[in-house]
């Protein structure tokens, strides 16, 4: 398995401290890094915008001392590089400045549509991960196979077909025409506000209220994006299940155990894929991280509330505080969840520590 | 006679004992040329880029309407109407016509975003590995940093940087999708760089620059080509949520991403007008995913027979 070059980079800046505390900070020094230059990119693209941030807020009929004036007291009249400390130090306090289009504070509008993105990738995961993972197995078991052969069409489905367009089409089959499922949005209109918020999360809200209409209501709203979200997240899964597998059925110890008679089941069960699941790990955290960023065009589809769709629309109004905050935070989370997978897959597989 | 050239060129071809550089060279395309065509399923993803190909060059001649010409008053007429074999979209247009229009669009993107990307990459790739030392510590930590972004969401925000267009959509894809390509050329670059030919040349007095353009660029091709290859799918898909949310093609020029979206507002009783530039999407999108698969299976010389 590979380590992410942010540790490459670190180990390569410190060259002699003991061992552990090398390798700590090495990873310390690799992530400050990243998120410093995170944040540069984000201030450059926020900076070379066609559209006037100072216009934006005075509007247009204002006259040339107004204009200037908010212009001087935005700091716009600064150098490039003050005008990035400044902004550099608001983000460490948590900053991301005011959205021009909710006018509320950034940090707040995440912090309010984070946990219902949040609440569907965690549900297409966990459908990734129990669908996912046992068909990958038996691809792998029985590698060549018509099951084989499917999951192989299956997945290449999923990674040759637009998202947007797959939620269209459910949205039109599984709502329009059959009514199976709720329809955009994370509740029915007159279910909302009732529940109080203690983790954003309705599922969950909603449970710890004691409320199961609004649970069911919940469930049949969340379960046709997180499925078709989870539908790339099972083709992923399974694909380098299915390789993880195939390599170590290949081992010379899994002849061993067929040797020593065991049923074909627990060799796979207990021997491989036992040694599968650090890989694995690690394949679950980045299929993770790449449902925060699919979930831009499912929540614009399914008007979910969530970052994704938070970043569009602010997007479309050009509200650049609110894009550059919710790229940030994306990114952010990106790179925690890549760190975080390497992290245990260190403490778990001995061989890389 | 002409039948006679052919075996000749053939056996020409399939030499053991190439007399020149070209022959050789095009003994190995062919070999490999041949190893593609025995993988069916490659060759469906072969065909589907062909058509496309075809239908992108021949797109006047092939298109029963003009893609623009409106007619109001036969708007959303369903597929098989008699003269809109894939009906009809909002404003009276025709959807096929629009969408073999529409081919060239996807054509040009990808084409726009395979021959900058991966050459960036090349150029970041392969001057960090031999160079190494600051220089590969500075470039590597750049590639990290934009590896790190979700592609889409830096994409997002180049877009709305740099102003919605077909062309910015082109710039922020490959501005995103260059990093994979820089680490691949650099590990490919580290792995040559100590073998013995290397040191012959440099021995002979080549110049860095002639080494990497001359004796490193050219190793690096085929594993590029293959992971270009896998990728394509991934760039159509990411120019088509694009042009969905309105910052790729501006209308009314056809592109399939946007007339995916202009047909959203009415996809419950109006469903072909979403659905037929999907399906097209689709299709390309395996094509290209089926090509690579087999392609990575040709080239790649690791995964050769053994």
């Amino acid at each position: 398995m590979k380590r992410s070059g942010i540790q490459k980079a670190g180990e390569r800046a410190l060259i002699s401290l003991p061992k552990g505390l090398k390798s700590v900070l090495a990873a310390l020094l690799g992530i400050a890094l990243t998120m410093f230059g995170l944040l540069v990119v984000t201030f450059l693209i926020g900076r070379v915008m066609p559209i006037d941030p100072v216009l934006a807020i005075v509007g247009k009929r204002a006259s040339n001392e107004i204009y200037e004036a908010a212009r001087i007291s935005l700091g716009f009249d600064q150098p490039l590089y003050v005008q990035f400390w400044v902004y550099f130090k608001q983000v460490l306090s948590g900053d991301f400045g005011q959205s021009l289009l909710t006018s509320n504070a950034v940090t707040d509008d995440i912090l309010r549509v984070f946990p219902a993105t949040l609440e569907l990738a965690s549900v297409a995961t966990l459908l990734g991960v129990f669908i996912g993972v046992p068909i990958g197995v038996y691809a792998a078991a029985y590698k060549e196979s018509i099951f084989d052969q499917c999951v192989r069409v299956f997945g290449l489905f999923g990674y040759s077909m637009p998202i947007f367009w797959v939620g269209l089409i459910g949205l039109l089959v599984f709502y329009g025409t059959l009514g199976w499922v709720g329809g955009p949005g994370r509740l029915d209109i007159f279910y909302e506000d009732i529940i109080p918020q203690i983790t954003g999360m309705i599922l969950i809200d909603s449970l710890l209220a004691g409320d199961f209409e609004i649970f069911k209501n919940a469930v049949s709203h969340i379960i046709l994006p997180a499925t078709i979200l989870g539908y790339y997240s099972i083709a992923y899964i399974s694909r380098m299940t299915r390789s993880f597998m195939l390599e170590q059925l290949s081992q010379e110890y899994i002849t061993t155990a067929r040797v020593k008679g065991m049923s074909e089941q627990s060799v796979i069960w207990r021997h491989a894929f036992r040694n599968v699941l650090i890989p694995l790990v690690t394949v679950i955290a980045l299929s993770y991280a790449n449902l925060l960023e699919g979930s831009v065009l499912t929540e614009t589809i399914f008007a979910w509330p969530g970052l994704g769709q938070y970043i569009t629309t602010s997007l479309l109004s050009a509200d650049m505080n609110a894009v550059l905050g919710g790229t940030f935070v994306v990114g952010t989370l990106f790179v925690g969840l890549n760190i975080f997978s390497d992290f245990l897959y260190k403490v778990v597989d001995p061989r890389a520590r | 006679m002409a039948e006679t050239n052919v075996k000749n060129l053939r056996k020409w071809l399939e030499t053991d004992t190439p007399q020149s550089r070209t022959q050789a060279k095009l003994s190995q395309l062919f070999t490999s040329w041949l190893d593609l065509k025995s993988n069916k399923l490659a060759m469906i993803g072969f065909s589907v880029i062909f058509a496309l190909i075809v239908t992108a060059l021949f797109a006047p001649i092939l298109a029963p309407h003009d893609p623009y010409a409106q007619d109001l008053a036969k708007r959303l007429q369903p597929p098989l109407t008699e003269g809109y074999f894939l009906g009809s979209d909002e404003l009276g247009r025709d959807i096929l016509s629009r969408l073999i229009y529409g081919a060239s669009t996807t054509l040009y993107i990808v084409f726009l975003v395979t021959i900058s990307a991966p050459i960036m990459g090349l150029l970041v790739g392969t001057a960090a590995g031999y160079i190494g030392g600051w220089t590969d510590a500075i470039l590597m930590r750049l590639t990290d940093i934009f590896l790190a972004f979700p592609k889409l969401i830096l994409a997002l925000a180049f877009v709305a940087a740099l102003g919605a267009g077909i062309e910015n959509a082109v710039l922020a894809i490959a501005l995103t999708a260059w990093p994979p390509y820089a680490r691949l050329a650099r590990a490919e670059t580290i792995t040559i760089r100590n073998s013995d030919f290397i040191a012959a040349i440099k021995l002979q007095g080549a110049s860095p620059l002639r080494i990497i353009t001359g004796h490193i660029w050219p190793l690096c091709i085929s594993s590029l080509i293959v992971r270009v290859t896998l990728d394509m799918a991934g760039i159509i898909l990411t120019a088509a949520g694009l042009g969905f949310l309105g910052l790729g093609a501006q209308p009314p020029l056809a592109e399939w991403g946007a007339m995916i979206s202009s047909g959203r507002k009415f996809i419950l009783d109006y469903w072909w007008v979403s659905t037929m530039p999907g399906l097209a999407i689709f299709i390309v999108s395996l094509g290209f995913n089926l090509l690579g698969d087999g392609l990575r299976d040709v080239l790649d010389p690791r995964r050769q027979k053994l």
